[in-house]
Parts: C-alpha cells; sequence; structure tokens
C-alpha cells in the first residue's frame, strides 16, 4: 500500500514541478507549486516526520504560496503575459540545468543513505524541540535574526516617506 | 482511533490479509462517509439556527411553514431542507470568461479542506478518525490550504469583485493565522503535546476547587488566550464582523459571485464545517473537550459525545450572535487589530505561560 502510494506520491510531485516550470501561464505555475510541495510534505510523512511534513504544509502552502499567489494578483495582465523566453535563453538553461542534475544525480549515488526505521518513532516534535534548544540554538537563533531583520526591511520598504 | 480499530475487526475475519491496500481503502471510505454527513448535517441545522436566531435577534419569527407539502414544515423546520433542493436543481452557470478548469476545481478543494482537518477532531473518548501525534497543528496547516481555493475561485470568475474579495480574503487569513497559531503554542506550552486527545486529559479533574481543570481557567494568560483564539477563529472563517472577502454591500457576494447552484452550495457547506472545525479546536484546546463541565459527572462516551456538541453549538451560537449583532470592520481596521492587538497579546501571552509554568510547575 505504501510502496503504492509512494510512487504516485512521486509521480504527482515531479509532474506538477514539470507544470510550474513549462506553463506559460503564472497563475496555473504557482497553482501547480502547491501540488509540489503537498508531495514534499507527503515524502516526509513516509520518513515518519510528521512534524516537518506539517510545518511545510502549514509555511510553505498557507504562508509563502499564499504571498506568491497575492503578488501575481496584485500584477496586471498576468494571463496575456508570455512569461517563457527566447529559444536562446532557454538552451543555456537547459546545459546549466543538465548540469546541475547530473552533479545532483551523481551525489544520489554515491551517497551512503541512512536506512529508515520501519517503526514508528515514539514522539517527533519533542526531540525536535529540545535539539532546538540545546545543540542547535545557534543556527535557530541566528536563522530568527535574519527573518527579523527582513521584516524590519519589508517595513521601512513600505512605509510613506516624509 | 477508528480506522485502527476497523482494520483490526477486519483483520479478525480473515477475509484480507493484515495490511491489504484494498482492505486500507474500504476502511477510510467507512470512516469517511460519517464525515460527510457529519459536514451536510451540520450545515443543515446551523442554517436553520442561523435563519431563526438572525430573526429573534431582528424581532421577526423567521421561516414559519405550516404542515406538509412543499411549504417548510412546522416552525419552518424543513426550510434548509428546501433550500438544499432548490440548490441542487438549479441551473450550473460558468462564465463565459471564466477559467473553466480552475472555476470547477476550486469549490472542491474548499470543501475537501474542511473535511480532511474533521478527520483528528475527537467527539469523544473514542469517536476520532486518527489521533495523530500533530494533531491540532494538523488542522491548523491542513485549514490553511482552503485559502488557495478562495483564491481560486476568486481569479478564475474573471469578475473584478470576486478578485478583490480573493485578495482581501488571501491577506486576511495569512494575517489571522499568527494569533490563531500562537494561542494555540501557549495551550500546547501547557499541555506538552499536539496530540488532541492528549489536550484533552490534561484538562482532566477540578481546579481552584469547584472549576472544571480546563485549560480556560488554568491561569489568567490562557483564560485570555481562548478570546485571542476565538477572535482570530472567525475572522479565519470569513464571518462577520470579519466577513470582508464577501461583503454584500460592497463586494456583491467577494469571491463566490460568480457561483450558483451546487458549485456555491460547496462553498457554503465549507463555511459552516470550518465554524464547526474552529469551534471543535476552541473547545479541546480550551473548554476541555468532550469532559463534563461538572468533573465527574456523566462522563460515559455517550455523555462525552453529548458534552462537546454542545460545547461546539454554544460557540456557533456566540458567533452568530456576533453576526447580527456587529457591523462589519473595515480593511484597515481588520488589519490594524490582527497586526497591533492580537498579535502582541498573543506573544505576550506566551512570555505569561511560560512564567506562569516557571513558578508554578
Amino acid at each position: 500500500m505504501s510502496e503504492l502510494l509512494f510512487w504516485f506520491m512521486t509521480a504527482m510531485t515531479i509532474g506538477s514541478a514539470l507544470i510550474v516550470v513549462l506553463h506559460s501561464n503564472l497563475f496555473y505555475s504557482a497553482l501547480a507549486l502547491v501540488v509540489t510541495l503537498f508531495g514534499v510534505a507527503a515524502f516526509y510523512v513516509f520518513l515518519w516526520a510528521d512534524f516537518l511534513a506539517g510545518v511545510q504544509v502549514f509555511i510553505y502552502i498557507g504562508g509563502i504560496l499564499i504571498l506568491i499567489l497575492f503578488g501575481i494578483m496584485l500584477t496586471n495582465k498576468i494571463s496575456s503575459v508570455n512569461i517563457s523566453h527566447s529559444k536562446f535563453h532557454q538552451g543555456i538553461a537547459a546545459v546549466i540545468v543538465m548540469g546541475i542534475f547530473s552533479i545532483l544525480g551523481w551525489m544520489i549515488l554515491k551517497t551512503p543513505w541512512l536506512h529508515i526505521v520501519q517503526q514508528e518513532p515514539s514522539q517527533t516534535v519533542g526531540r525536535i524541540g529540545r535539539l532546538l534548544m540545546t545543540e542547535y540554538l545557534l543556527p535557530f537563533e541566528v536563522a530568527s535574526v535574519l527573518l527579523l531583520s527582513a521584516l524590519i526591511g519589508a517595513a521601512m520598504l513600505s512605509r510613506k516617506a516624509n | 482511533m477508528v480506522v485502527d480499530n476497523l482494520m483490526q475487526w477486519f483483520e479478525s475475519w480473515t477475509l484480507w490479509e493484515a495490511g491489504s491496500p484494498l482492505l486500507f481503502l474500504i476502511v477510510v471510505v467507512i470512516a469517511g462517509v460519517p464525515i460527510f454527513l457529519l459536514m451536510a448535517v451540520n450545515a443543515l441545522v446551523a442554517v436553520y439556527a442561523e435563519l431563526k436566531i438572525s430573526a429573534f435577534m431582528q424581532d421577526r419569527v423567521g421561516p414559519m411553514g405550516q404542515g406538509p407539502g412543499l411549504h417548510a414544515g412546522k416552525w419552518g423546520l424543513l426550510q434548509t431542507v428546501a433550500d438544499a433542493l432548490k440548490l441542487l436543481l438549479k441551473e450550473d452557470i460558468i462564465p463565459t470568461l471564466a477559467d473553466r478548469k480552475l472555476f470547477i476545481i476550486a469549490p472542491f478543494i474548499i470543501f475537501v479542506t474542511p473535511f480532511i482537518a474533521l478527520a483528528a477532531l475527537p467527539f469523544n473518548q473514542n469517536l476520532l478518525i486518527a489521533d495523530l501525534n500533530i494533531g491540532v497543528f494538523y488542522i491548523l496547516a491542513v485549514g490553511s490550504i482552503s485559502v488557495i481555493g478562495i483564491i481560486m475561485a476568486g481569479w478564475s470568475s474573471n469578475n473584478k469583485w470576486s478578485l478583490y474579495g480573493a485578495m482581501r480574503s488571501a491577506a486576511q487569513i495569512v494575517s489571522y493565522e499568527i494569533p490563531v497559531a500562537l494561542s494555540i503554542v501557549s495551550v500546547i506550552m501547557l499541555t506538552g503535546t499536539l496530540s488532541m486527545q492528549g489536550i484533552i486529559s490534561y484538562q482532566d479533574g477540578t481546579t481552584l476547587g469547584i472549576l472544571p481543570n480546563w485549560i480556560l481557567f488554568n491561569n489568567p494568560f490562557s483564560f485570555i488566550a481562548f478570546f485571542i483564539f476565538f477572535i482570530s477563529g472567525v475572522a479565519e472563517v470569513n464571518r462577520t464582523p470579519f466577513d470582508i472577502p464577501e461583503a454584500e454591500s460592497e463586494l456583491v457576494a467577494g469571491f463566490h459571485t460568480e457561483y450558483s447552484g451546487m458549485r456555491w452550495a460547496f462553498f457554503f457547506l465549507s463555511e459552516y464545517a470550518n465554524m464547526l472545525i474552529i469551534s471543535g479546536i476552541a473547545a479541546v484546546a480550551f473548554l476541555g473537550g468532550w469532559h463534563s463541565p461538572i468533573p465527574g459527572f456523566l462522563e460515559s462516551p455517550g455523555w462525552s459525545l453529548f458534552w462537546f456538541i454542545s460545547k461546539i453549538g454554544m460557540l456557533i451560537f456566540i458567533m452568530m450572535w456576533f453576526r447580527w449583532t456587529f457591523p462589519r470592520l473595515r480593511v484597515d481596521q481588520l488589519m490594524n487589530i490582527c497586526w497591533k492587538v492580537l498579535l502582541p497579546l498573543a506573544l505576550l501571552n506566551i512570555f505569561g505561560v511560560g512564567i506562569w509554568t516557571l513558578l508554578t510547575g
């Protein structure tokens, strides 16, 4: 059952990711990104990382993606603007993307992967919280300072000039 | 819970081997049908209640059909059944210049999100589709998807009012998600678990001698957190006084202006289902879930179900009370309340709950 679901989710994630890149309508691309992010959340569930899956849906779909859609709706002429570029640019992009793809593929084949435990861990959230507050406290705080500065920057930019 | 039990029960027949995909599908469908029925019945009952409550608040009598036939029954009891039939029979109109695909998909997305969120809501000790480790977080996360359906509906309608409604809705829901989540954080700090049943079992027993040990009465900060949660929750389900995404006097009907018939009914159904979910979370997180209001009194599973439904009903009634007594807020007022009042209060609350648990825990 889970194998079947896994391949289904994989096909859905990759398929929607292709739509994100290839569709000429920006709004459709953004909506396809919802499916891609949802598929990634499903992969977290397969890895027993239920909290991470929830965060993925809550932050990426419920927050960031809605802001992207909001941004698209604020711009005019969404459907009439053709966002695909010239053949020359597409050629350059294809070369770069193939390069990145082969590097990533090589890395995936070379990495000694951990084997997933088949049993559900007794708790995930508590352990993540404990690690964030002890071992990874500094990166956690640095990330929050980064977000805070972004927030202040956004407030500064949107303020009316006196 | 229900899914696990049904799986074991079916497996005990030995017709299927353990973990068979077909069996899992059958069990999920069996568990899903009652949720669908709950959503439908909830909408029928709540719409009737809304008609009657609004009528009494405005010194009218509301629907008062007499007798059987196509009249609305005694005291208008069949009014919503007649409404539902009417919606089923209505012509389905799709505007010519609308984006057909998205226009058709949008109501389903809006309908599916409360449907899957209800899977984690415990109605009593046993009546719960799945007791997830991340229960309350799962419901909040899934609930945040529904706004994508609203944006799709508003954009695909190709109508300026729909688009305005969708944009307002996106801004509103993204903003009010933050105080909702932060007020739930102050609950989680007390209970130490995200599981819905775990949060409820924390609220067992009494506090201060007589009061039930609900998180609402746990400490002054959690008392305030309930009000932050409930106000933001009302804003999240787009109810008056926060219904600017569909403000009928400015935007005709907001994001669902162009919808009619069954597709419109999906929006309606999910609005009432979302009220049910927000009330359900409030009841679980602050009002003791399915615990009896008098600790130790009538706590059998049947009565637990009754207490939980009554708490939800009470909260839904309060939302209706809001709707028929408060005027609608302006967009800027709405954002001010969220970012300048509720958010700082919620942050202060988390700090307060932390200090409280440090001193008393």
